[in-house]
Order: C-alpha cells, then structure tokens, then sequence
C-alpha cells in the first residue's frame, strides 16, 4: 500500500519561503492568489493491505521523525 | 576535566571544538555516531556542522544516531551538554531542549560575526562572564531562528535560562541586531536543569586572537573551573 503525507508549517509560525513564493506569484500578475504555503511531500510504500494499519504506521513514523510536532502539521493519504 | 566531541557525517566543526578543548587543558575523545558508548565525560560537545546533509530537518537524522540514546542517558544524570550551531539543532531535535530552529528570516545562510550580551551568567557555560558583557562571536547558519510557544518563552526569561541575546556593539537588544529572526533576540538556551547549553554562535572559532579573537574561551574556562 503507498501513502503520502503532506507536511506545512503550522499556521502561526513564518514560512518565508512560501512569502517568497506568493510575493513572486502576485508580481507574475496572479491578482487572485489570496494565501500560499510551502511545505514537504513524501510517500511512503508498505508491506501492508489493511489501511487502518498502514495508516497508524505512518502516523507513529509521522509523530517519530518526519514531523516537528512543534511547527509542522500532516496530513496522510492514500495514493 | 573529561571531554567528548561527537562526530557525524557531515560535522564540520568537530575539529575545531576540539582544538578548543585541548588548548584549554581538558582531556579530549572524539566519538563517532556509530559508537554506543560513551568515554567517562564531563562535558560532551555537539559539534556544529551539516550531519547528515541537513535532511529531513536540520539535525533530525542526528538525533536518533546511535551514540544520542548515550548522549541523552548522560544528560539526564547531569553530565554539561553543549550543541553548537548544528550542535543545537540536534539537542532540540532529541527534545532535550524546547522549541525549534526555522530557517533564517531573510532566507540566507548568514556567516559572520555578530554581537552577544551575556544576560545570564549563572550556570555552569558562563559564569566566567560578567552578566551584560558584550562578546563578539562567529555565525554560520541557514536555520538560526529560534521559535517556541509563547508559555516556554516565558519560563525561559523567567527562569534565566537565556545566556545568550544578540545585540549590537553597544549592547541594545532589537530587531535591527537580530541577524536571522530569533524570537526575543535568543542566540543560545538551557534546559530548566542548565546542565544543558544549545547555542547558534560558535564559541570555539573564539580562542585565538591571531585569527579572530578570544571572547569564546572563558566559556569554556567556566566549564574547567
């Protein structure tokens, strides 16, 4: 089963290369561009069928070492 | 005194630390991360540098090394713990100290020398300043800016845990002399026990006046006496 999760800074924290980003954005003339984060995208592939299991897996892996719980949030998804 | 430097793949001031030690008289041990034991070691040194090519996070990879489940084991009985630059990020990483270390404001990796004031010199890295002394030490970071909750920040300035704010040479503490973002001007923390100095400027390139200059040493004098 292959899983991705996707990594952000949580929202009070600065994230100036997503400000880069969106600055760069808007002076491209992209005049509806409202809000931009930038973040990581990793997937991950288990020998695992049961997705409730392959899910928990990669939470603890999540919780364990991909994430900085203090200024990252995830999200997890099956791809 | 006994010390340690630990040594990563990608360390890079592994040497320069312990230059700095033997100069200073302490008996010094490199340790590789592989290794899972410790020499008998009164103050161990997490070298600045880039273990592991910075992935993931900076230090994060480090932090579940082999040699860190000793590392942490020492802490917790008492032993001195410095991380310098790299050093730091690694400490937080293993959650021994709070918060986090984002990239620089301005997006750049930032080397040069910066102003310090001592703000609190009572613990074991720098009673051998005096409480405002202004030093001048070497930066070499891409991720410096120090982040954490508002409560911790407050058990930090409470509870003088902030050795370390950047200033400038006549000592004010603002924004304009905060190179790269930190909150409340932070260039190094300890744990609540102060057995434990994380910091981003680099004590050791400090103990020569023939190629820089010699602020770094009396911290670590402090740590000898």
């Amino acid at each position: 089963m292959k899983l991705a999760v996707i990594i952000t800074l949580k929202k009070d924290v600065l994230d100036p290369q997503g400000k880069v980003i969106e600055q760069t954005l808007q002076n491209m003339g992209i005049n509806s561009l409202k809000n931009l984060r930038q973040g990581k995208y990793i997937e991950i592939e288990l020998n695992e069928l049961d997705e409730k299991k392959a899910h928990d897996t990669v939470e603890n892996m999540c919780k364990k070492l991909l994430v900085n719980l203090i200024i990252e949030e995830y999200k997890i998804k099956k791809i | 005194m006994n010390s340690t430097v630990i040594v990563f793949p990608g360390s890079n001031c592994d040497r320069d630390v312990a230059t700095a030690l033997t100069k200073l008289q302490f008996k010094n041990k490199m340790v590789w991360h592989k290794d899972n034991n410790l020499p008998k070691s009164d103050l161990i040194v997490i070298p600045g540098g880039f273990s592991y090519g910075d992935y993931l996070r900076s230090g994060a990879i480090a932090a579940k090394s082999n040699i860190l489940k000793e590392v942490i084991r020492a802490a917790n009985s008492g032993c001195l713990i410095l991380g310098i630059c790299n050093g730091f990020q690694i400490l937080i990483e293993t959650g021994l100290l709070q918060g986090a270390l984002l990239r620089n404001r301005n997006l750049k990796f930032i080397s040069k020398d910066v102003y310090l004031k001592v703000i609190n010199n009572d613990n074991k890295f720098c009673k051998n300043y005096k409480k405002n002394n202004i030093i001048n030490l070497n930066i070499a970071h891409n991720e410096g800016n120090y982040f954490t909750q508002k409560d911790h920040l407050k058990e930090l300035e409470d509870n003088a845990l902030i050795p370390f704010k950047y200033c400038d040479k006549e000592g004010s503490i603002n924004d304009k002399n905060n190179p790269n973002g930190s909150m409340n001007n932070i260039a190094g923390i300890l744990n609540n026990k102060k057995n434990i100095l994380g910091m981003m400027p680099h004590p050791e390139r400090m103990i020569d006046s023939l190629i820089s200059n010699t602020d770094g040493i009396e911290l670590f004098n402090s740590v000898l006496n």
